[in-house]
C-alpha cells in the first residue's frame, strides 16, 4: 500500500494521488434537520484512486453524508467539490452523470426486473439512442443494446453473477443483492463509488471476498471508493484513509493504524465495540 | 435430452408476429366483406379495438410508470373533439383526411399530457390522481360550454357535434391496435422503457442511477395521453356524433377497470380484459343496468383472490410460446419449465 501523505486540515491521501486533483473535497459541510444538527463541519479529501472509509457509531450521520454528497439533501452550509467543480444546485441524477454512484444501506434494487435490466439501468447514461430509434427498432437501437448487454454480463462477471442475468433481482439471495447493487453502481462509470455498509448481513467468507473485490474494482477501473462500514476487519483491511464521525462531527482522520491507536476514537467507538466483543 | 433448447432468433419472432397479425387483420376483413358477420357484431368488435387502445395506453401510465391517473377519458375527449372538428371542417375526402385526423387527435392529447404532466408529476405523492381527476371533469365541462366560440359553432356542447365521417372500420381500428401495441412494446423494451420501469420499482434508486425522474414520468404520461387521443379519434369516427357526456368520469373508471382486472403492467392482460369487458356487456344488453354492479363485483373478486390482476405482470410472447411448444414436442425440454424468469 502507498504511504499516506497528510494534507493540511483535510485528511490524508495516498502518495500516488498527491499530485492529482482530488476526486472529492468537502469544506465545512453541514445539515440541520429542524433543531438536530445531523452533520457539522464535515471537511474531508478523497484521493483520485483512494479507498477511504467513513466510520462511526449508529446515528452518527454517515448515511446523511452520502445523501449530501449525492444532493438527495441540500446542505445547510458548506461546499462539495467533485473533481474540482462544485456540485451545488445539481439534481441527484445529474450528480450521477458527473461521476458519483452509490449503493444503499437498505438495499434498493429494481426488484421485479431482471438482474441484467438492473445493470442496464445503471448503464442509462452511457447510451444515447432516441425514442424514435427505440420504437422503430433502427440500427442505433440494436447496436447500443447489444453493447449494453455484453457490458452488463461483463460487469456481472466481476462477482461471478453473469449466469444470473435473467433472474429476477428480488429473488437473489441477500449477499448477491448487495453485490448487484455494486455492479449497478459501477455500470454508470463513476469516478467515485459510495458504498453504504456493503458487508452488512454477509458472513465472514463473503466479507473477505467482498474486500478482495472492492480492491480489484479500484485497481481495474482506477476509481475512488468511499465506504461506510461497521465491520472493522474490512475497514482496517482495505481503507487507506479513514474518517471517524460521532454525533455528526469528525473526531479523527488518518490511516488505519492512526485510527486504531487514537484514544478519542477508542473511547467514542472502538472501545465500546471491543467491550461488546469480549462480553 | 441433451439437445440444446431451440431458440427462435429475434427477426424470425418479429416475422411470426407480423404474419399472424396480418392473417388476423385480413382474415377479419375478408370475413366481414363477405357478409359473414352482421354489422352489429362488427360494431362491437370495432369498439373492443378502441377500448384495447385505451386500456393498453392507460396501462403504460399505471402498470409501467406506477402512477394512478383518473382522467384518461379526458385525453380521449380532447383527441376525439380535435379530430372530429378537423374531419368536419377540412373539406378533404374523409379517407384522405382520416390519417391526419388521427394524428391531430393524438398530438392534441399529447400536448395536454405534457401540460398536465409537468406540474403534476414533479410533485411527490398521489397528486396525479387528484389533478387528472379534475382535468377530466374540467375538459367535459368546457366541452359542454364552448358550444360557440366568437360566434362560430365549435363543439356544439350538449347539442352534440354531428356529421363526423364514420371512417373507423374493423380494419383500420385493428391496424391501429397493432401499431399501438407494437410501439408501446418496443418503447418498453428499450433504455427509455427501462427508465420508466425503474421509476415504478424504486424512485430513489432510479434517481441515483442517473434517471431523470421528471423527464421520464412526463414521457410515459404523454405517450399514454397520445394513444388515448388516437383512441378518441377512432371513437369519433366510430360514433359519427360526439357529446361531452361520452367522456364522463365513469368512462375513465371503466378504462381503469380494464387495466386493473387484466393486471397492471401486463399488456396482454389489458388486451384480453378490454375485449371481454366490451363484448360481454353488449351481448348481455338486457342487463345493461347491471353493468356497473358487475364491474364492481368483478373488481372486488379479483382484488380479493388475485390482487395483481388476472395476468399479473405476465408478458405474452408468441415467439417464446412457440419455442416452448416445439421444445416440449421434440423432447428438448420437459413440461416443468425453470422458474424465476422475469417479464415486465
Ligand atoms: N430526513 C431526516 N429527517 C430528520 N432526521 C434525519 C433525517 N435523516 C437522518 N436523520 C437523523 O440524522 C442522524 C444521522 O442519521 P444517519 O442515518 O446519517 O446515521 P448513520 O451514521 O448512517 O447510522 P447507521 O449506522 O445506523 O446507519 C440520526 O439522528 C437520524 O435520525
Ligand atoms: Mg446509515
Amino acid at each position: 500500500m502507498d504511504k499516506l501523505v497528510p494534507v493540511p486540515s483535510r485528511g490524508v491521501v495516498p502518495e500516488r494521488d498527491v499530485d492529482k486533483r482530488p476526486i472529492l473535497e468537502t469544506n465545512n459541510l453541514g445539515i440541520d434537520f429542524g433543531g438536530l444538527i445531523a452533520v457539522d463541519d464535515f471537511t474531508i479529501l478523497v484521493g483520485r484512486t483512494e479507498i477511504a472509509g467513513l466510520i462511526g457509531p449508529n446515528g452518527a450521520g454517515k448515511t446523511t453524508v452520502f445523501n449530501l454528497l449525492t444532493n438527495v439533501y441540500q446542505p445547510t452550509r458548506g461546499i462539495i467539490m467533485l473533481d474540482g467543480i462544485s456540485t451545488q444546485g445539481l439534481k441527484t441524477y445529474q450528480i450521477n452523470k458527473r461521476g458519483i454512484a452509490r449503493t444503499f444501506q437498505n438495499i434498493r434494487l429494481f426488484k421485479e426486473l431482471s438482474v441484467a435490466d438492473n445493470v442496464k439501468i445503471g448503464l442509462q447514461n452511457t447510451m444515447s439512442y432516441s425514442l424514435a430509434e427505440a420504437v422503430l427498432r433502427l440500427p442505433g437501437y440494436w447496436k447500443q443494446e447489444k453493447r449494453a448487454h455484453a457490458r452488463a454480463l461483463e460487469l456481472l462477471s466481476i462477482f461471478n453473477m453473469d449466469h444470473m442475468a435473467d433472474w429476477k433481482a428480488g429473488s437473489l439471495p441477500y449477499g448477491a443483492q448487495r453485490r448487484l447493487e455494486i455492479v449497478r453502481a459501477l455500470a454508470s462509470e463513476p469516478k467515485l463509488l459510495l458504498l453504504d455498509e456493503p458487508a452488512a448481513g454477509m458472513n465472514p467468507s463473503e466479507t473477505a471476498d467482498l474486500m478482495e473485490n472492492i480492491r480489484k474494482i479500484r485497481d481495474r477501473f482506477q476509481i475512488a471508493v468511499l465506504l461506510i462500514e461497521h465491520d472493522m476487519n474490512l475497514v482496517m483491511g482495505i481503507c487507506e484513509g479513514i474518517a471517524v464521525l460521532n454525533y455528526g462531527r469528525i473526531i479523527a482522520k488518518g490511516s488505519p493504524d492512526e485510527i486504531k491507536s487514537n484514544p478519542v476514537v477508542i473511547e467514542a467507538y472502538l472501545g465500546k465495540r471491543e467491550e461488546e466483543n469480549h462480553a | 435430452m441433451s439437445k440444446k433448447p431451440l431458440h427462435i432468433k429475434t427477426p424470425v419472432r418479429y416475422l411470426i408476429n407480423a404474419l399472424l397479425f396480418a392473417a388476423l387483420l385480413f382474415g377479419g376483413r375478408v370475413l366481414i366483406a363477405g357478409g359473414g358477420v352482421s354489422p352489429f357484431y362488427v360494431g362491437i368488435v370495432t369498439l373492443a379495438g378502441i377500448n384495447i387502445i385505451l386500456a393498453v395506453s392507460l396501462n403504460m401510465a399505471t402498470g409501467y410508470l406506477g402512477q394512478l391517473p383518473l382522467g384518461h377519458a379526458g385525453f380521449m375527449a380532447v383527441g376525439a373533439y380535435a379530430s372530429a372538428i378537423f374531419m368536419t371542417r377540412s373539406g378533404l375526402d374523409p379517407a384522405v383526411a382520416m390519417p391526419f385526423g388521427l394524428l391531430i387527435g393524438g398530438l392534441v392529447a399529447a400536448i395536454f399530457g405534457v401540460l398536465i404532466g409537468i406540474p403534476a408529476l414533479r410533485l411527490k405523492g398521489d397528486y396525479i390522481a387528484i389533478i387528472t381527476l379534475g382535468f377530466g371533469e374540467i375538459i367535459r365541462i368546457v366541452l359542454l360550454n364552448i358550444d360557440e366560440v366568437l360566434g362560430f359553432p365549435f363543439t356544439y356542447g350538449a347539442a352534440s357535434l354531428k356529421g363526423i365521417p364514420e371512417t373507423s372500420t374493423f380494419f383500420n381500428t385493428f391496424l391501429l391496435v397493432g401499431v399501438t401495441c407494437f410501439a408501446i412494446h418496443t418503447l418498453m423494451k428499450s433504455r427509455h422503457g427501462r427508465a420508466i420501469l425503474s421509476i415504478r420499482e424504486n424512485e430513489i434508486a432510479a434517481d441515483s442511477c442517473g434517471v431523470n425522474l421528471t423527464y421520464y414520468k412526463v414521457m410515459g404520461f404523454t405517450v399514454s395521453a397520445f394513444f388515448a387521443g388516437i383512441a378518441g379519434s377512432l371513437y369519433a369516427g366510430y360514433l359519427g356524433i360526439l357529446n361531452p357526456s361520452n367522456f364522463s368520469f365513469m368512462k375513465s373508471i371503466e378504462i381503469l377497470v380494464f387495466v386493473v382486472l387484466g393486471g397492471m403492467g401486463s399488456m396482454i392482460g389489458s388486451v384480453l380484459s378490454a375485449t371481454v369487458l366490451t363484448i360481454l356487456p353488449e351481448l348481455l344488453r338486457q342487463f345493461a343496468e347491471w353493468r356497473m354492479i358487475v364491474y364492481a363485483l368483478l373488481l372486488i373478486l379479483v382484488m380479493v383472490f388475485k390482487p395483481s390482476g388476472l395476468m399479473g405482470r405476465f408478458d405474452f410472447s408468441m415467439g417464446r410460446m412457440l419455442e416452448n411448444i416445439i421444445n416440449v414436442l421434440t423432447g428438448r425440454k420437459t413440461l416443468k419449465g425453470k422458474g424465476g424468469k422475469t417479464n415486465g
